[in-house]
């Protein structure tokens, strides 16, 4: 798919890079949205700690779309393949410095930052403090990172929610001394 | 005339190949009938319950080439369960007591065993062409039968087929005294395939035109194979990873470059992009391409292949081709008469890799387009009727858009217009496959003007019992009608039951009849097989007690018979 994308990622477009059906699509598709508000705190994290158990996508009809069965496995297969390269950018790797194994989450669980920066610190057991788009995060140890496409590390948070899940390939919970200079002036 | 006499008679009919035409010459005159059917060679039976293999030998005592369907044409899609029917068995054994010198066998859809390929092989003196399309229930002990004791076998052709791999030694069961191989196809084999046997089998066939591999054959076999095989016509290609070294991807060049015979080529079934312009010095030959299984290759590959394919008659591909392709295939395959797009997501929700635009591209740009078999995300009348301006020959239109009820994606509205503009352009359209968002209106369209429709597929399409009346009311033709999930019931049903007389059969799932429309019906008419395939629940649908107004849940299939009801269904379909 290598190729097709890099096309896909020169192609001049009004919209920003990440607003391009895929991405979009699969937001609406994926999940029921769920609203936090109202939710109490026990619900959510209970919720929350199921990571990557997504409610289950739209209901599939028996025998539609009319294609044979040995032509969906092949289109299945190459869709386990593109995940588990972590090309499609939904279960990704989480890793939190000192932890002592990684986590892996569906990114396309989430409606936006607020939501996934939640079932992070539930499922790490931490706090993100507040996010300033000028200094990144601040009153924390913890800065929440992801390596992008270009295999840079960026902070969670500057762009659009689509954008960052088409172009996030892993998340990192950075801490400390380490944590400074991602995106903070500090 | 009837001044002739018989063996002149005879001869002439030698020169009726058709079936249709067949049966048709035999309905002249008695003469006519009895000549007729002592010279039928190829007989084709679109439903192997319409009939019985004893009445069968008794009107042709000495047919060649037998053609059998069993299951309906949903099975394709797991609509119907396993066990349903459509077993060859009685057939075989029928054929094999009787006197018959079968020459040829070809099924669809049908439940082939071991034993009875054992049996087939065993029979038959100068049995020479096996083909098996879509069917199950038998494994390559089977084929090692056929393989090992039909000496004057041409032809062993396995397309779709669900076999269980032994991973034994069929290949090697063909004797090394037979030569006379020219059709190999085992494509939809799972299992490792014993590549020294294959190069032996191909090396001693000097007729060998058309081969399938299985995608356990490697690319240093294929290019050894194609060696041994220049004079290939259409070549199936098996597992096609990355070129292990430059010198085995040298030698498959080298081999072929000397196929200068190949005309058709396909699988690719594990395939890396950067291979297929191995394939380039025989593409402007090619007349048929099937890449519709490919799905590791991606457009710009598939794009480079096809720009220089000009000659292409027949085209099936995935949509990861996209709109672009699809204009590349417009303006280069001038000689296209089929094209199948398959998608490459099922559920909707990923890229719009092909759209109307494709579609229109498409019309317009290949004149001599026949048949298509479209799979989209969106489409709009407006594209639908610049298709049918284009494009006013089709044979065969099958549009799959994959949401349901999916209205045209610009104005909102049903697509009853555009699938209308395109019934009325087409006078000879004899396949029809509809979705989207669609309302009675449509229905009016196709009775009113598709006049020589013998197949429509309806999903999740339709208003009211008027919707089906029309259909069934104005296509004087048809032969199979299939519906799913459409608000069709007894009304319609049960409006003109002679009317199925005409037809091959019908299918109605998840629509509005009854349980008790379903039994009027079979009241009626005899004649028909009707048949409740209920898998959910096997003590629900019970004579006594239930309500006539039980909605049937789950499947109606009527079809004509002149054998009654049969004796081989299982227990969850209940024949009323």
């Amino acid at each position: 798919m290598d190729e097709f994308v890099n096309l896909k990622a020169t192609e001049l477009r009004l919209g920003l890079p990440g607003t391009d059906n895929a991405c979009e699509e699969r937001e609406r598709v994926s999940c029921n949205k769920r609203t936090l508000q109202g939710v109490t705190e026990n619900e959510t994290e209970s919720s929350m700690i199921k990571t990557g158990t997504c409610p289950p996508r739209k209901a599939q009809i028996v025998g539609w779309p009319p294609v044979r069965s040995s032509r969906k496995n092949i289109i299945q297969t190459k869709k386990n393949e593109s995940d588990s390269e972590g090309g499609r950018g939904v279960y990704v790797k989480v890793s939190m410095d000192g932890a002592p194994y990684l986590r892996k989450i569906d990114l396309s669980c989430y409606k936006g930052y607020k939501e996934l920066l939640k079932a992070l610190e539930i499922m790490f057991n931490f706090s993100v403090g507040e996010y300033f788009e000028r200094e990144g995060y601040k009153g924390s140890d913890f800065v929440p990172t992801y390596e992008d496409k270009d295999g840079d590390w960026m902070l969670i948070g500057d762009v659009p929610w689509e954008m960052f899940v088409c172009t996030c390939k892993r998340l990192r919970i950075m801490r400390g001394s380490e944590a400074k200079g991602v995106g903070c002036v500090v | 005339m009837n001044y002739f006499p018989d063996e002149v008679i005879e001869h002439v009919f030698d020169f009726v190949t058709s079936h249709k035409d067949r049966n048709s010459i035999s309905l002249v005159c008695k003469s006519w009938f009895k000549i007729e059917r002592y010279s039928r060679q190829n007989v084709f039976i679109g439903n192997c319950y319409s009939i019985s293999p004893e009445r069968l030998l008794r009107r042709f005592p000495c047919f060649k080439s037998l053609t059998l369907k069993g299951k309906p044409h949903f099975a394709d899609f797991n609509l119907v369960p396993h066990g349903w029917g459509g077993f060859v068995q009685p057939w075989i054994e029928a054929l094999a007591r009787s006197r018959v010198g079968l020459e040829e066998l070809r099924l669809k859809r049908m439940v082939v065993t071991d034993e009875g390929l054992e049996l087939l092989s065993r029979s038959f003196v100068n049995f020479k062409s096996l083909v098996l399309v879509s069917c199950e229930g038998f494994s390559t002990d089977g084929l090692a039968s056929i393989a090992s004791n039909c000496r004057h076998l041409r032809d062993l052709d396995l397309q779709e087929n669900e076999i269980d791999d032994h991973r034994g030694q069929w290949l090697s069961c063909f004797p090394e005294t037979y030569t006379s191989l020219v059709t190999l196809n085992f494509a939809c084999l799972e299992g490792e395939t014993n590549l020294v046997a294959l190069e032996r089998l191909v090396a001693r066939s000097p007729n060998l035109r058309s081969l399938k591999l299985n995608r356990a054959v490697p690319l240093d076999a294929l290019a050894r194979l194609m060696a041994c095989a220049p004079q290939i016509v259409d070549l199936g290609v098996g597992s096609y990873e990355d070129e292990q070294d430059s010198e085995s991807c040298l030698k498959l060049q080298a081999a072929i470059r000397k196929c200068t015979s190949l005309r058709s080529l396909s699988g690719f079934l594990e395939a890396a992009p950067h291979c297929l312009s191995a394939f380039h010095p025989v593409c402007h030959n090619l007349t048929s391409l099937n890449l519709s299984y490919a799905a590791e290759i991606h457009g710009s590959h598939l794009i480079k292949l096809i720009e220089h394919c000009k000659k292409l008659q027949r085209l099936w591909i995935l949509d990861s081709i996209g709109d672009k392709g699809l204009e590349v295939v417009a303006s280069t395959c001038k000689e296209l008469q089929e094209l199948r797009v398959f998608p490459t997501d099922l559920h909707g929700g990923g890229n719009t890799a092909v759209t109307e635009d494709g579609l229109v591209a498409i019309s317009a740009g290949c004149p001599k387009l026949h048949s298509i078999l479209y799979f989209c995300q969106q489409m709009t009348n407006a594209a639908l009727i610049t298709v049918a301006r284009n494009c006013p020959n089709f044979i065969r239109f099958r549009l799959c858009i994959l949401e349901p009820h999916k209205p045209d994606h610009v104005t909102s509205q049903p697509l009853d217009e555009g699938f209308g503009a395109i019934v009325q352009a087409c006078k000879n359209l004899k396949r029809l496959s509809v979705s989207g968002l669609l309302t009675d209106q449509v229905f009016l369209y196709i009775g009113m003007f598709a006049t020589q429709l013998e197949m429509l597929s309806i999903a999740f399409a339709g208003d009211t019992d008027k919707g089906m009346l029309y259909v069934l009311n104005g296509c004087k033709k048809m032969r199979k009608l299939e519906i799913r999930d459409s608000p069709f019931g007894d009304a319609a049903l049960l409006a003109d039951v002679n009317k199925y007389e005409t037809m091959r059969s019908l299918w109605m799932s998840s629509c509005e009849v009854t349980l008790g429309g379903c039994k009027r019906l079979a009241r009626k008419a005899p004649w028909l097989n009707v048949e409740i395939i209920n898998e959910n629940d096997n003590n629900r649908m019970e004579e006594n007690g239930y309500e006539g107004r039980q909605k049937v849940d789950n499947k109606l299939y009527l079809y004509r018979t002149v054998v009654g009801t049969r004796v081989d269904a299982p227990p969850f379909v209940w024949i009323l």
